[in-house]
């Protein structure tokens, strides 16, 4: 591969105007090393900024923690600040192998927005804000206002993501993240699914749920969600939405899976959810 | 750019572009030809280094990301003419038969143990998951690493 040409500014200013100059970041690498080898991406120029220190703070506050864009999926997951966020852990422990979470950012794995991106199950179920940049300013997009499709976001030229912020969720929900692949390790899952459950008594009080994979982006089930509330947590008494849940996916197929195994494995993860629950309880 | 950065414990300075990759520096410009490139994308980890203290793809690296970093490669893991307990460890377990995966098998455990000294069998098999093995089937790779982690404590425990 010709080398191709790549900047260390030392700040974020610096990086700004590079940025305005037409560069593109790169972080830790591994997603867009990639595809500029295969020749899907053609930058003029890279712009490093995986160590550029106000990208990489984690800062605790009174209702969530704002990570820093630059922080790794490893350094996350070994950080004190994530422990009152289980569903993050649950969702970046699945991502690659240990060399791919040691040098793959949350950063790059948000603005990368593929429906299979597996911090991004976890974002969209905790309602991440993230924080943009750029020469001309700061604004926050909800996640799923950020992603706009399939490797596709709001992202303006000249803009980074500076962090993320992750609100605490209410109360003490259970949570609950699995991961359907061809392989154990490295890339992309046939299905994933994510969830937030509160509940009292063995029944739903409020549910939020998030899948990946089986949609242009991550999906959130809106009439599941709202189905579960009041029911029993039981694999039994959910049975019937299992159809509902596959019909609000909208898969493609590729080489890995296609549409309806997905539809399909997204179901049976339903009730794994639901199983899950029953013995957590 | 003059990059300058750690090499198997060594200093040392290399004029370079800044986005070349770590495996290109390694082998074609510092002659260090253990690390092997499979695939070239992340897939298979044969060209696995460690880069303080972690395991990382030196195809998906560029030499600027490593500035100012230790690196080491296969060829650091042996001492005064003497295999790594690791090393050792592969051979006797038949870890190893066309050898190409090896110096990226042997850098993720060398990762993993510098770590978790004592690895249990599942933890083995998560931190070697993102090296591809045509040849053994693995059982006697993980085996391997079990073994060397009996004899390695202390032998090289902090070194990155
Ligand atoms: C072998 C392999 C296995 C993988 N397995 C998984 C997996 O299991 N799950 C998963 O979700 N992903 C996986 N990935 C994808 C990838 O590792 C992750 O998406 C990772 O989080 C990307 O982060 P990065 O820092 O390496 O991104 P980079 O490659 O550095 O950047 C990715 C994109 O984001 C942009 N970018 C990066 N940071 C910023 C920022 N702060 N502001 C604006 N733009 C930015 C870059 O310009 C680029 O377009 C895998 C990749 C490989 C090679
Ligand atoms: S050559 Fe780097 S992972 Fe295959
Ligand atoms: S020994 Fe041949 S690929 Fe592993």
């Amino acid at each position: 591969m010709r080398p191709i040409p790549v900047v260390k500014p030392k700040d974020l200013a610096e990086t700004l105007r590079y940025l305005e100059e037409g560069g593109k970041p790169i972080a830790g690498g591994t997603d867009i090393l990639v595809a500029i080898r295969k020749g899907l991406e053609k930058p003029p120029f890279l712009v490093y900024i995986g160590e550029l220190s106000e990208l990489r703070v984690l800062e605790e506050k009174e209702e969530g923690i704002e990570v820093g864009a630059a922080l790794t999926h490893l350094e996350l997951l070994s950080h004190r600040g994530t422990e009152r966020l289980p569903i993050l852990r649950q969702a970046l422990r699945t991502i690659g192998s240990p060399a791919i979470r040691a040098t793959g950012t949350i950063g790059g794995n948000v603005v990368t927005a593929s429906p299979a991106g597996d911090s991004l199950v976890a974002l969209y179920l905790l309602e991440a804000q993230v924080r943009l940049v750029s020469q001309a300013g700061e604004r926050m997009l909800p996640i799923h206002e950020f992603i706009t499709g399939p490797r596709k976001t709001a992202l303006k030229s000249g803009e980074i993501v500076r962090s993320i912020f992750l609100p605490y969720p209410e109360g003490e929900p259970l949570s609950f993240f699995r991961k359907v692949g061809r392989r154990r390790a490295l890339v992309i899952a046939v299905a994933s699914l994510g969830a937030l459950v509160w509940s009292k008594n063995g029944r739903v009080e409020k549910a939020r749920l998030a899948l990946g994979s089986v949609a242009p982006t991550i999906l959130r089930p809106r009439e599941v969600e709202e189905a579960l509330v009041g029911r029993p947590v039981s694999p039994e008494a959910w049975e019937d939405l299992v159809p509902v849940l596959s019909a609000a996916t909208n898969p493609i197929s590729d080489l890995r899976a296609s549409a309806e195994y997905r539809r399909k494995v997204a179901g049976r993860l339903l009730l794994a959810l639901a199983q899950t629950l029953q013995t957590m309880a | 750019m003059l990059l300058r950065f750690r090499l198997n414990g060594r200093p040392v300075e290399v004029e370079t572009p800044p986005g070349r990759r770590l495996l290109d520096l390694l082998r074609q410009d510092l002659g260090l030809i253990g690390t092997k490139e499979g695939c070239g994308e992340g897939e298979c980890g044969a060209c696995t280094v460690v880069v303080d203290g972690k395991p990382r793809l030196s195809c998906l690296t560029l030499a600027i990301q490593v500035e100012g970093k230790d690196v080491l490669t296969v060829e650091g893991l042996a001492q005064g003419g003497k295999n790594h307990p690791l090393q050792e460890a592969f051979i006797e377990a038949a870890g190893v038969q066309c050898g190409f995966c090896t110096p990226g098998l042997l850098m993720a455990a060398y990762a993993l143990l510098l770590h978790r000294p004592n690895p249990t069998k599942e933890e083995v098999r998560e931190w070697l998951s993102g090296n591809l093995c045509r040849c053994t089937g693995y059982e006697q790779i993980v085996e391997a690493v079990m073994q060397a982690a009996q004899k390695f404590k202390g032998i090289g425990g902090g070194r990155a």
